[in-house]
Formats: C-alpha cells, sequence, structure tokens
C-alpha cells in the first residue's frame, strides 16, 4: 500500500509541475517580451500585474469551438495534439530535480536514450497535423518539421552521448552523480549545440520556420481550434521546461551548486532551468527567423562537426584522466 | 511483410518461453507473462493493419504502433537500453523520414485506390518463409532458456554493452561498415543526380543534400496537396 501511495503522489507532482512551469515559463514570456519591447504586457486579469492572463486564456480555449475541417482525416486530426503533449509529460517524469531517490519521479537505467527517444515522438504529432488537416499551409509546415527534426536530433543525440561518455553512465542522477565542476568548461561546446539544437526541434524562434506566420499561418496548427489548439501550445511551453531542465541536468551540474548541496538542491535544479528559459524568451526577441536553407546548413555543416569534435575532445580528455 | 514476420516472432518467443516451461508451469499466468502475450497481440495486429490498409499515412501511422509494441516487448524482457534505442531510432527518426517521403510525393487523404499491388501473394509468401525462418532460429537457439525476471535485469545498458563490445564486436563492426558503405552509396547516388539536372539549384554555393531536398520540396507539395484535396 505505502508503495502504491508513494507511486501515486510521485506521479501526482510530476503531474502539476507539468500543469504549472509551462503556464509560469508562457506568463514569463508575455511580460519578458514586452518589456524588452518597451510595452507592458498583460496588465488586467486577476489585478495584480496581469499575473491570470494565461488562465483566462485557458479559459477562452475552453469556450471555443472545436472545429474540424470537412476534408481533413478526422481521427489523426483529433488525435495529433494528445501525441505532441505526452512525451513531454513522460519525459518529465525522468528529469531529477534534486540529489537521492526521491527527487525524481521514475529513475530510469538509459535515461538519456528514453528522454531523448520519446522527445523525438512528440515531433509524430505535429507531422500527424500538418497531414491530416488537409491544407496547403499546414501540409507545408509539417515538412518543415520533418525536415528540421532529421537534421537536428543527430547533433542533439551526438552532444548527449558526449556527457555520457563524460559520466561513463547513461542514467540521469548517475551523470549528476559524477558530476564536477570542471565539465562545465569541458563540455560547454556540446551545452551550446544540445541547447541550439534543442530549440530547433521544439520550432521555437530564431528556428520557428515550420510555423512562420507570415508565410504559412501557422504550419501545422493552422486549422486547429479550441483545446486542441491550447494543448499545441501547452506542449511548445512544456518543451521549453524539458529542454531547459534537460540541458541543466546533462550539462549545467543539475542540483550542484557554490552552497548549499544538500537540502536546496532541487533549488539550483529550478534556478538554472529558469535562467535558460529566461534565454529562450530572449533569444525569441532578439533573432530573426532563420530561412530553411540557412537552417539546415546550420546544423550539418557546424552543429553536427562541432558535437563530433565535443565527443573528440571528451574521448581524449577521459583517456589522459584515467 | 517482414514487420509482421518479426512480430510473428515475438509472439514465438511467447510460444518459445512458455514451451521451455515444464518446471515453470505452462504459461503461468504471472502478469508480465500476461503482458507480454497480448501486446505481442496488439503488436501482430498493428503489423498486419500496416501492410493491408489502403490509406498510405495510416499505415505509417500503424508502423510506428508496431514498432512501439516491439519496444514494449524489449522492456517486458528487462532489455530497457534497447527498448529506448528502438523507440529513438525506428520511431523517432525512420518513421519520420518515411513520413517525410510520403508528404513530399504523394500523401492523399483517404484511400488510394492504386496503393493495392499485383504482387501481394508472392509478398505473403516470403513473409511466411522469412517469418518461419525466423521463428525456428529462435525457437531452437532459446528453447530451455528462461529469463529470470526478479533478479538483477538481464539486458540493463551496462549488461548489452558488455556483451556487445566483449562477444560480437565483429559481427557490430561489420554493420557499421555496411552503414557506411550505404552512406557513401547514398552521396554518390545523389551526386550523380545533381550533375545530371540541367538546371541549377538555386544556393548554388550551399547544395548540401539536404538544402536539395527542401527546394524540390516547395515544388512537390503543392502537388501532393492536390491529390490530397481529391
Amino acid at each position: 500500500m505505502n508503495d502504491v501511495l508513494d507511486v501515486a503522489l510521485r506521479l501526482l507532482v510530476v503531474f502539476v509541475v507539468f500543469l504549472t512551469l509551462p503556464l509560469i515559463i508562457g506568463q514569463t514570456e508575455h511580460k519578458v517580451m514586452a518589456h524588452m519591447q518597451g510595452r507592458l504586457g498583460p496588465m488586467y486579469a486577476g489585478g495584480f500585474h496581469g499575473w491570470a492572463q494565461l488562465i483566462a486564456d485557458g479559459v477562452k480555449f475552453a469556450q471555443k469551438e472545436d472545429v474540424v475541417p470537412a476534408g481533413a482525416d478526422r481521427r489523426i486530426f483529433q488525435l495529433a495534439p494528445a501525441v505532441a503533449l505526452l512525451p513531454y509529460l513522460l519525459v518529465l517524469l525522468a528529469i531529477p530535480i534534486g540529489p537521492g531517490e526521491g527527487a525524481v519521479g521514475q529513475v530510469i537505467d538509459a535515461g538519456v536514450f528514453f528522454v531523448l527517444a520519446v522527445m523525438g515522438v512528440g515531433v509524430l504529432g505535429s507531422l500527424m497535423a500538418g497531414w491530416a488537416s488537409a491544407n496547403k499551409f499546414s501540409l507545408l509546415g509539417g515538412l518543415r518539421t520533418a525536415a528540421q527534426l532529421l537534421a537536428y536530433e543527430l547533433p542533439m543525440l551526438l552532444t548527449a552521448a558526449s556527457v555520457a561518455m563524460a559520466a561513463g553512465t547513461v542514467s540521469l542522477p548517475g551523470i549528476l552523480d559524477a558530476f564536477e565542476w570542471w565539465w562545465l568548461p569541458w563540455q560547454i561546446v556540446g551545452a551550446i549545440v544540445f541547447f541550439v539544437a534543442g530549440l530547433a526541434e521544439l520550432q521555437r524562434p530564431p528556428f520557428d520556420m515550420p510555423v512562420a506566420d507570415s508565410e504559412i499561418i501557422f504550419g501545422a496548427y493552422t486549422e486547429y481550434t479550441g483545446l486542441r489548439f491550447a494543448l499545441f501550445l501547452l506542449a511548445e511551453y512544456a518543451g521549453i521546461v524539458v529542454l531547459c531542465g534537460l540541458t541543466t541536468v546533462l550539462f549545467l551540474g543539475g542540483w550542484h551548486g557554490p552552497w548549499g548541496a544538500d537540502g536546496l538542491g532541487w533549488v539550483w535544479t529550478l534556478l538554472k532551468t529558469a535562467v535558460l528559459a529566461f534565454l529562450v524568451i530572449w533569444l525569441r526577441v532578439t533573432y530573426p527567423r532563420l530561412r530553411e536553407d540557412q537552417l539546415q546548413k546550420l546544423s550539418w555543416t557546424l552543429l553536427v562537426p562541432l558535437s563530433l569534435a565535443q565527443i573528440a575532445l571528451t574521448g581524449i580528455v577521459k583517456v589522459v584522466i584515467q | 511483410m517482414i514487420l509482421a514476420a518479426s512480430s510473428a516472432t515475438y509472439l514465438a518467443t511467447g510460444h518459445t518461453t512458455g514451451a521451455a516451461a515444464q518446471t515453470h508451469g505452462f504459461l503461468s499466468p504471472t502478469g508480465v507473462e500476461i503482458a507480454f502475450l497480448l501486446v505481442g497481440l496488439v503488436t501482430f495486429g498493428a503489423a498486419l493493419v500496416t501492410v493491408t490498409t489502403k490509406q498510405l499515412v495510416h499505415a505509417a501511422l500503424w508502423l510506428v504502433v508496431t514498432l512501439g509494441g516491439l519496444a514494449v516487448e524489449y522492456l517486458l524482457l528487462t532489455a530497457e537500453f534497447i527498448a529506448w534505442v528502438q523507440v529513438l531510432i525506428y520511431v523517432g527518426s525512420v518513421v519520420v523520414l518515411l513520413l517525410f517521403g510520403l508528404m513530399l510525393t504523394r500523401a492523399p487523404i483517404g484511400r488510394s485506390p492504386d496503393a493495392d499491388s499485383g504482387n501481394r501473394w508472392a509478398a505473403l509468401a516470403v513473409a511466411v518463409a522469412a517469418a518461419a525462418a525466423l521463428v525456428w532460429v529462435v525457437v531452437d537457439a532459446f528453447r530451455t532458456t528462461w529469463i529470470d525476471l526478479d533478479g538483477p535485469a538481464a539486458g540493463s545498458t551496462e549488461a548489452t554493452g558488455a556483451s556487445l563490445f566483449q562477444n560480437w564486436v565483429l559481427p557490430f563492426e561489420a554493420l557499421s561498415v555496411l552503414l557506411l558503405a550505404a552512406l557513401v552509396g547514398a552521396i554518390v547516388l545523389s551526386r550523380k543526380a545533381k550533375a545530371e539536372s540541367s538546371s541549377p539549384p538555386v544556393n548554388a554555393p550551399a547544395t548540401t543534400k539536404s538544402s536539395r531536398t527542401i527546394t524540390e520540396s516547395s515544388g512537390n507539395a503543392g502537388r501532393s496537396e492536390q491529390e490530397g484535396a481529391r
């Protein structure tokens, strides 16, 4: 009975985190973007600086009519948002936020592979949405999504492999247990490549070619309305949480910090994740969208060679220090 | 068809464990065994739908279910690492590539009446033969093997890595040479196609294979969309 309670409690906590952190990041994005552009952003909903804006948005989405286009492939069209969103919930289960067994939803032996594999499945949701909408713009968006995923999956995997080599394990808590502060400069190239490739996989600006609103309306999500559209948006922000959490765990030492690692490890994890999420928002405001060929060129001619170089460096240092 | 065959193999593995279970009782109904058989049935059914459905993209999506089912079977056999790699490579990359190819060329919504092949009986014969060979090999090789599911995981990353790089290094390296040959072949083919095409690509200095594919994509997507509208 105690085990069942333990599992239920962990699932509940992960689910609550899954529902709140993306909203917090979304609200932060509203406010940070606004202030960077000399605006105020949402100010009315909820009273204090528009804190309830996203809740109001959610209520609005829930009230809207759920439209399925007549020419669409009905079942796949309706299934796509779930396929896009659920993988991020599963990934969140495996990310440790503090030392010990108690601070991770589920310890997974091959954690690095698990998170990357499941994140890759999420993109199938965009592909299904793009195809099933029976819309030219949606199909183009789906195609661009697929091309982008194929290009950026490789550098992500290679840099994650570099960290796994350094730690000698593919389990996420194991990697954190082996972490030393000098891994930071050692793996810095890998960290940047991983983060950039992850941004591209999430289709965040400046890699938002698949949803480029000025060309193809909203890509694969053009035909979606109401709650299903909201689920796609939630998937994007859950993706930011997952990507920042993963970068923190793999490259920035997770719950390790200059002090207070014992009781306050989870604060360090959340702090680093928050800083990275701020960076994601900052990049959105700062950079213009990359063209499709620039996007492919960046991956194949820059990120892949860099990640291979990082693996070589990791191997050399690993052999030397042994 | 081969997929159907391979999932049949996995079903057969289930029978193998049953046949070898004199000491354990025939299909002693532990939860894991029942789950294994049920997931095997689902995988087998999804594989059948994959090769029989008349809707091209649905076939690719049923393939996702099939490959995912295989991953679950690996998980039930404690081979966690293999399971995640299965999802990563097959579901995350191969199927995405497949869908990409389908969307680029022709992916109509609804049935494609011309997606039927006259070779279906020959294909069925090949599939049954392949399935029989695989089942026979598996049954013959693992007749008396029994996986202890309660002990330390026999398929953990560490165990898999150790056996792969200690006992099976030669096949592993041979496979990597095969993949390298395929890679070089793909590059040679794409370069030949470039030399033959009369109109140079738009971004001439940066014609990598991928960027070429993208420039082609904008031309073809419209056509497949028209097909989709029909």
